[in-house]
């Protein structure tokens, strides 16, 4: 592996006349190493030592640990609750739900929260748990101004921290996915449809999305705040606020709106439409909609719709591309909220000066 | 002409109103062990900063190896290794791991960054705890993994932030001692800053004065006190006690050869306190005084020429701050 890095890298250099795909490396080039000394460097290779180092500090943590544990417990529990009377949960209410394997997902027999409810509950907890004291432990404990003064750019401390976040994550939930899959293939004896598959695939990427918001709103806070205890706080607080706090604001709010049962149904229509609007803001909302449209194909809309949209709508399921669409607005937001956390952490970190301690 | 390894030209760093470092301007030549003394808060550190693009620089520029260290922070960290005050260690690691971080970081590669890691731990005495974990060395051990840490970039200029602070007296000769041998081994460039006299008398080449953000003096230790004392950079103690050997002459009481010391020529000012005197001179006249203490029919207990040190370039610093 090394030694082909190495290889592609001497070739960057070595080679005066590029072929003209290799002119946007070199632009990358130009960005990383604004003043060409003759020193052949291998740009990436200390960022893959950081990522390395990051990773194994994760897993080897025992908060990590922990909670790893705790997911696949909760999911286990759910499984098994599932499974043990799998005919009558899961083929509950299928007259026309042929999605067997995605119920695996989404239902539950009533003694524990499904699998995608656990997901979105504690996955905000893991994001928070992997980041809050990325930047702000390494200040503590001195190591920041000794990393810094190594010849590589910042970002690559932030960008690190990050990569080895969502790489973690991205491990833990796809072989969470991966493991009710296959248990139901086990119990079941029924392999997904394609279809399936590709659906699962698609909320696992976008779970991680999900969870890697909250990984980047914990490194914001780290960044922002010296002590470590301040950001997992502000953090829990964050994620208290909008499971909790939030909804009930907008049920305020909204109580003054409400229009009697009699009004015109246009008012309906409109209180119905602030209410959905309302709650769009909030990452978790945006989340419960892109698992519900993913995972639950017969979902069709998720706003209110008035009677004239639904006139001749046949009530079948949705394709993949289909739900993906009617979740794009969600997904977009979501990714959206993502990148905003990571920009505002480089602004902070960019900027900064960075003493020894404190 | 020597080789220029660090020039600052009025370099300025304000926070808000403060100003923490005011139009300073030094520069340091390659294979020097420059001392950067100054009281705590004087600005040391932020001048350090700004050498290595970690904070900003409101006017004035730096440049590191004829690299301009605002622009180009990436070059100038490859070429300076920066000790900062009061290092941090991963002590979940161990040294070895530690040190073969930064060498990755550094890019080196991981079997050339083995080799090299060992034979400077060798170098600075590490070699036998290289798979201990970090949480349990010593204060000592920590600094010189942080030199280890330092050295392991084949760096041209070392920057040491306070790199003594928190050690036993033996611990500082030791580290001292590393400096200097491995400075003078490599021909690096040391800028070295303390608020402890001694030790930067020890090592440094020059030294430069830092109070408030101004550097007040700068220059070897020697022509700093020259600098300072003016004149009379020759103060002569002795003590001296009457002999009664020669009879043909009569012993002159001490106030006679209190006058006639100074008729010597070049003497500024005696002070005579019981059979003491502490003669003041612009050039060295131990000598000449000597005969004429024992021509008069004394003897001397002691004859001892007082040199300035840093610790009195120091106080004289602080007296004249208080006066402004």
């Amino acid at each position: 592996m090394n030694t082909k890095l190495h290889s592609i890298a001497l070739l960057k250099q070595a080679k005066i006349k590029q072929p003209n795909w290799m002119g946007f490396a070199q632009l990358f080039n130009f960005f990383r190493k604004p003043k060409s000394i003759d020193h052949v460097s291998y740009p990436l290779n200390p960022f893959k030592a950081m990522v390395q180092k990051e990773i194994s500090d994760h897993i080897r943590n025992w908060r990590f640990i922990i909670l790893f544990v705790l997911i696949v417990l909760a999911c286990m529990g759910t499984l098994f609750s599932t499974l043990t009377d799998s005919i009558k949960t899961l083929g509950a209410d299928s007259a026309d739900n042929t999605f067997f394997f995605l119920n695996l997902f989404t239902k539950s027999d009533g003694t524990l929260p499904s699998f995608f409810v656990f997901v979105g509950f504690l996955g905000p907890l893991f994001g928070i748990s992997l980041g809050f004291d990325a930047i702000s432990s390494e200040q503590s404990r001195g190591t920041l101004s000794r990393v810094m003064a190594q010849p590589i750019p910042r970002d690559f401390i932030l960008n690190a921290k990050f990569l080895a976040g969502i790489i973690v994550i991205s491990v833990m939930l796809f072989a969470l996915s991966f493991l009710v899959m296959g248990a139901g293939l086990a119990v079941l004896g029924i392999p997904p449809s394609a279809e399936e598959f590709m659906r699962i695939v698609v909320y696992t990427v976008l779970s991680i999305v999900y969870v890697s918001f909250w990984l980047n709103l914990s490194i914001l806070f780290s960044v922002r705040f010296k002590q470590s205890a301040t950001s997992a706080l502000l953090g829990i607080a964050v994620w208290l606020f909008f499971t909790i706090f939030y909804p009930l604001i907008v049920n305020l709010i909204l109580k003054g709106f409400e229009p009697s049962q009699y009004a015109a149904p246009r008012a309906i229509f409109l209180y119905k439409k602030l209410k959905f609007n309302l709650v769009q803001i909030m990452p978790n909302e945006l989340f419960d909609e892109i698992t519900s449209a993913v995972l639950v194909p017969s979902v069709r809309s998720l706003g209110p719709l008035t009677m004239e949209q639904l006139q001749g709508a046949v009530p079948s399921t949705l394709s993949l591309g289909q739900s993906l669409i009617l979740v794009w607005p969600q997904i977009t937001g979501l990714l959206a909220l993502t990148l905003l956390c990571f920009l505002f952490s480089y602004v902070v970190f960019m900027k900064r000066e960075i003493r020894s301690r404190g | 002409m020597v080789e220029k390894r660090i020039e600052i030209t009025g370099l300025t760093k304000k926070y808000g109103d403060y100003v923490a470092v005011d139009k300073l301007t030094l520069s340091i030549e390659k294979g020097e062990i420059f001392g950067l003394l100054g009281p705590n808060g004087a600005g040391k550190s932020t001048t350090i900063l700004m050498l290595l693009g970690l904070t900003e620089v409101d006017a004035g520029s730096v440049k590191v190896c004829g690299i301009d260290a605002t622009r180009y922070p990436l070059e100038v960290k490859r070429k300076v290794g920066y000790l900062p005050e009061d290092v941090g260690f991963y002590n979940e690691y161990t040294g070895l791991q530690n040190l073969m971080y930064i060498a990755q970081l550094n890019n080196i590669l991981p079997d050339k960054a083995k080799e090299a890691a060992l034979k400077i731990l060798k170098d600075v005495g590490l070699l036998a705890v290289k798979d201990k974990k970090v949480e349990s060395y010593s204060r000592g051990m920590r600094q010189r993994l942080g030199l280890a840490d330092v050295l392991i970039k084949n760096p041209d200029v070392i920057i040491l932030d306070e790199p003594t602070l928190g050690l036993d007296p033996e611990g500082v000769q030791n580290f001292l001692k590393l400096i200097v041998t491995l400075s003078r081994k490599k021909g690096i460039t040391v800028l070295f800053s303390s608020h402890h006299l001694h030790q930067i008398q020890q090592v440094c080449d020059r030294v430069g004065i830092f109070v408030k953000g101004k550097l007040l003096a700068e220059g070897k230790i020697s022509s700093l006190a020259q600098q300072l004392f003016g004149k009379n950079t020759c103060t002569i103690e002795a003590a001296v006690a009457p002999i009664s050997q020669k009879e043909e002459c009569a012993i002159k009481p001490l106030k006679e050869l209190k006058e006639k010391v100074k008729q010597i020529q070049g003497v500024t000012d005696v002070l005579l306190q019981e059979n003491q005197f502490t003669i003041e001179a612009t050039r060295d006249i131990a000598p000449e005084l000597s005969q004429f203490f024992v021509n008069a029919g004394y003897g001397l207990h002691y004859l001892s020429k007082k040199e300035y040190g840093l610790d009195d370039i120091y106080h004289q610093y602080f007296q004249e701050q208080k006066s402004i």
